[in-house]
């Protein structure tokens, strides 16, 4: 019960991170993006200042085997680099260039009530389906 | 390239991304887990009943953040230019762009790099710069 009320908080803290850091705002996004236009450097601050406390809270994570709820950590193993990793964030990288909308800031603005945004997300879903139809068909 | 000053918001960015920041840091000490939101959203098609009420639980957080928001400050309402064609195609590369390539913004982007993961930072430079590329190709050679 614990771990899903935590989940829940993270996830809340995230949002609201996403609201007051400019990034659910796609225009916000896209200017960030357009190196060639008039540049809105914002976005670059946003992970400097995620990654500072990421640091430090992975670095505090990284010798538990327990977390602090007593859940197993579940660390990515996965270490190769390989076409799927580069072409996969490719095409993430196109699609977030095309509406300025990545999936956290896409869930938060249908949380604001906007339709474009349930259009993205129903999109975005449709888009993780196709993948999981594909991995079951190649037995994975 | 010009920066667009009166754009620049550091203090908010900055603080957006501690919040950010925290909230990864809550979920990786208290679930032992990666706040990697493309993860967490795939995760639900392949459902396993343990893990169903956590993801749930996530993905409800975020949506409820603007109505939290409201309670103490106006909402900002975000400006989407894309039309429904655009929002189709770009949803559909995300899903899959993320799924394919194991995670997004956040799980590469802010966790990744704070594990200061090798495939996370090949991950983050791929996909920023086809950002990148693809707002110069819309924005400066299609001039949508």
């Amino acid at each position: 019960m614990l771990v899903v009320l935590a989940a829940g908080l993270a996830g809340l803290v995230f949002g609201l991170g996403l609201i007051v850091s400019g990034m659910a705002n796609p225009a916000k996004v896209l200017g960030f993006l357009d190196l060639g236009g008039a540049w809105d450097p914002s976005l670059a601050l946003v992970m400097a200042g995620a990654i500072a406390v990421g640091l430090l809270a992975f670095r505090l994570a990284g010798p538990r085997s327990l977390s602090w709820l007593g859940e197993e950590m579940r660390m990515p193993k996965a270490r190769d680099i390989d076409r799927r990793l580069v072409l996969g964030s490719l095409a993430f990288g196109i699609g977030w260039g095309l509406a300025g909308f990545c999936p956290g800031p896409g869930l938060v603005a249908l949380g604001m009530g906007e339709g474009k945004a349930l259009i993205f997300v129903g999109a975005m879903l449709a888009g993780m389906g196709l993948f999981e139809l594909v991995e079951r068909a190649r037995g994975r | 390239m010009t920066i667009a000053w009166s754009q620049f918001t550091p203090g908010a960015a900055l603080a957006g991304g501690l919040l950010i920041g925290l909230a990864a840091a809550l979920f990786v000490l208290l679930n032992g887990r990666i706040a990697g939101i493309s993860g967490v959203l795939g995760g639900l098609l392949r459902p396993q009943r343990r893990d169903i009420a956590w993801r749930v639980a996530f993905i409800g957080g975020l949506i409820a953040a603007p109505w939290l928001y409201r309670l103490f400050a106006a909402l900002p309402l975000p400006q989407i230019e894309a039309g429904t064609g655009m929002l189709v195609a770009a949803g559909l590369l995300v899903g899959m762009g993320t799924r394919y390539g194991a995670g997004c913004t956040s799980g590469h982007g802010v966790c990744g790099l704070s594990r200061l993961s090798p495939r996370s930072l090949v991950a983050t430079l791929a996909f920023m710069g086809a950002g990148f590329a693809t707002v110069f190709v819309v924005r400066h050679l299609l001039g949508a």
